[in-house]
């Protein structure tokens, strides 16, 4: 099936607010009342013990979902704040409990090359694993589950959800969704059961084998490479750069659809030296397929200090990838720029074309290829 | 009812409802907080075998005595009620910060803290203006506190009842939603840590008990809370605040914690009571190191968890305190 379509600049807006209200009024309009957290609703209803865990001495246990392998004493949450050791046991707090659900567009994500054009229905938790000083959503990544007004959704619910707003994804998004891998689980196999997708948006930041158990419930992942050097790593996100390149690896090694996001952050991450030896291991590690977006930084949280990316900084770095061989690299949060096309490596035609989280034209295929040129272009289409 | 027994009834949870008493008015109306003469990283131990009953009970009566006896020698008066009276005003709204988190056997004593509210009635501060707190009612309850809300009265309550500031309050490495108890309600904060083995951070005492003030603790547990601990406490709204520090000492631990291991806890009997928390840390790391010596345990910076935090909250960029035990002075009563 070819999906051609030709906006005016009325149609676009039209639709860019149309998308925007389902986002922001969804809840409010579809959302049963009763759905709504109260306050004293009892924690425990979203209590659920956690999958990978170690108990050791003392009502002690090690938590070995991500990195860092929390060590956690009894009646202590981990670093991420959405789990908790009960007497010994590990429990996520956050099974059902989410704090934001919209319907997005698959561009925010973004996911450029995975069903383009389609509804998200998008959930997040509270709590993140990671301490991103640049966080655009830290008020519900930093925060814990009791801090925060949160809906209950129960998987089944989620899956339900979505068939009815017409989302053929769910996403795990806006916060980290490692820390609420449990849910993100059922949910994934309650999506498959009605024919939903499963797509997840993440810092990459989890163990092995967590990861290779998700990806047969996952049908797409997008990996938020925040930067190519480990002081970067240790100083402003709290975390390591290895992981995250062993995810991708790993992603790589089991098929699973995989873009990333690299947030261009001045002075901090973008030198060209560092993209040039990204670009490079990219090559070497993933392929050239791989599609990269460079994403513009507005100041917000802990780095209000610094300027938004310059354009032309973005620029330089799609360059560098394109230079390197990576065939789609794309620029991100700068509605308008060229660098938001899907461009045929083959015949060098723009074969996808948006603005924003719109897109205005489709020339790929129904078998993933150029309308133009018939060059196979990776992602899933269909 | 005595005085005591009435206090004890109406924090203890189970007890089924609260009677206020009218706050002593003595008219006496001495200058609050600025009389005080010493030197700020000057420490007052107390200690008492006879604060315990034959079962090793506390006895409430002899807690506040020994309260009284601290509180006299650090503030140099001979009354208790006039040392409460140089810390602070009647009109103050004194939140009382204790630590729960372990539940009932290592969390501030209910005795300690009775003792502490009649300190604060001596010195004219009526019950509507003192709140005992913590991290979240539901630690509150465990360690066997009641909930109390009633705007009237004595007030219990966590962080949870109340919730967090909307603004974010940054230092250094630190940024976090404070309590709107330390933003909106106190005007004077008495910090009442116990002093306990941590097994991330080393131990806790009075500058890591400013976690149970933050949003987001668990966000700064690595590298054993360092510089964490000491940025939290240099964010204006609790540095301005705190009028004392009282250690609960009364139980204390050296390793296993932070949850109560009754195996490794010993009976210390002492409170200690200062200005300075890094002083106040500094002894307690000192005590806690002394039993880990004594018990043949390796020192907690041969376990991998040193608090240095310590040190760098008596830096330069923190300057919060005195942490070289040779340069404070250590009185024992």
């Amino acid at each position: 099936m070819k999906i051609k379509q030709l906006l005016t600049r009325r149609e676009f807006f039209k639709n860019s607010a149309q998308l925007c209200g389902l986002g922001t009024c969804w809840l409010a309009s579809s959302m049963p009342i009763s759905l709504l957290a109260s306050k004293t609703e009892k924690d425990e209803i979203y209590r659920k013990e956690a999958r990978y865990f170690e108990k050791l001495p003392n009502r002690k246990i090690k938590c070995l979902l991500c990195p860092r392998e929390c060590v956690i004493d009894d009646q202590e949450t981990g670093y991420c704040g959405v789990r908790e050791n009960h007497e010994g046991t590990y429990y996520t707090l956050v099974y059902g409990r989410a704090c934001s659900a919209n319907v997005d567009p698959i561009e925010k994500k973004p996911l450029f090359h995975f069903f383009p054009g389609s509804k998200a229905f998008s959930i997040a938790t509270a709590g993140c694993n990671v301490l991103c000083k640049f966080c655009q959503n830290w008020e519900i990544s930093q925060a814990r589950p009791d801090q925060i007004n949160s809906y209950t959704l129960f998987p089944a619910d989620v899956a339900a959800y979505a068939k009815r707003t017409n989302c053929k994804i769910i996403a795990y998004t806006y916060s980290e969704p490692v820390i609420f891998y449990e849910y993100m689980y059922d949910c994934a196999e309650k999506g498959h059961e009605v024919g939903v997708r499963s797509v997840m948006i993440t810092n990459g930041y989890i163990q092995a084998q967590p990861m290779r158990d998700l990806c047969d419930v996952l049908d797409a992942v997008k990996i938020d490479l925040k930067a190519f050097t480990e002081k970067f790593y240790r100083e402003i996100v709290a975390g390591h750069l290895k992981p995250v390149l062993d995810t991708l690896i790993l992603l790589k090694e089991e098929g699973m659809w995989t873009e990333i996001v690299y947030l261009v952050i001045p002075t901090l991450n973008d030198d060209p030296k560092e993209l040039k030896q990204m670009c490079k291991w990219i090559i070497d590690e993933l392929g050239a397929d791989v599609p990269i977006h460079f994403s513009r930084f507005y100041p917000v949280y802990r780095l209000r200090n610094l300027p938004p990316t310059p354009p032309k900084t973005l620029e330089m770095a799609r360059d560098i990838a394109l230079d390197a061989g990576i065939h789609y690299a794309y620029i991100g949060n700068v509605p308008g720029h060229e660098g938001e096309n899907t461009f045929c490596p083959q015949c060098k035609k723009v074969i996808i074309r948006r603005i924003g989280y719109q897109v205005l034209e489709n020339h790929i295929t129904a078998r993933g290829q150029c309308e133009y040129c018939n060059q196979k272009i990776p992602g899933v289409w269909q | 009812m005595k005085r005591r027994k009435f206090i004890k009834t109406s924090l203890q949870a189970g007890s089924a409802f609260y009677l206020g008493l009218n706050a002593n008015c003595r008219g006496e109306d001495q200058q609050a907080h600025s009389t005080i003469s010493l030197k700020r990283s000057t420490l007052v131990e107390a200690k008492s075998y006879r604060i315990r009953d034959t079962y090793g009970k506390l006895i409430s009566s002899q807690v506040e005595q020994l309260l009284n006896k601290a509180m006299t020698r650090l503030l140099e008066t001979e009354k208790p009620e006039s040392a409460w009276q140089k810390l602070v005003k009647k009109d103050d709204v004194v939140g009382i910060k204790i630590n729960c988190l372990a539940g009932r056997g290592m969390s501030t004593h209910l005795e300690l803290v009775e003792a502490i509210v009649e300190g604060l009635r001596s010195a004219g501060v009526p019950d509507r203006n003192i709140i005992i707190w913590d991290r979240a009612n539901r630690d509150l309850e465990k360690a066997g506190y009641k909930i109390q809300t009633n705007r009237n009265k004595l007030k219990c309550y966590g962080n949870d009842q109340v919730g967090y500031s909307r603004r974010l309050y940054e230092f250094g490495e630190v940024g976090s939603f404070l309590s709107n108890i330390v933003i909106h309600q106190c005007t004077a904060i008495i910090n009442v840590p116990i002093l306990k083995d941590h097994g991330i951070v080393g131990m806790t005492n009075a500058l890591k008990n400013f976690f149970g003030a933050i949003h987001n603790p668990n966000k700064y547990h690595d590298n054993c809370g360092d510089p964490y601990i000491a940025d939290v406490n240099m964010l204006p709204d609790i540095r301005k605040k705190i009028r004392l520090i009282i250690t609960d000492a009364l139980t204390a631990q050296y390793e296993g914690g932070p949850p109560y291991m009754p195996q490794w806890s010993w009976q210390h009997n002492g409170l200690i009571v200062g200005f300075d928390p890094v002083a106040l840390d500094s002894y307690g790391y000192h005590l806690i190191e002394k039993k880990r010596k004594e018990k043949k345990l390796p020192s907690l910076k041969e376990a991998g968890r040193e608090p240095t935090y310590i040190a760098t909250a008596a830096d330069k960029a923190h300057q919060l305190g005195t942490d070289d035990l040779s340069k404070l002075q250590i009185i024992q009563v």
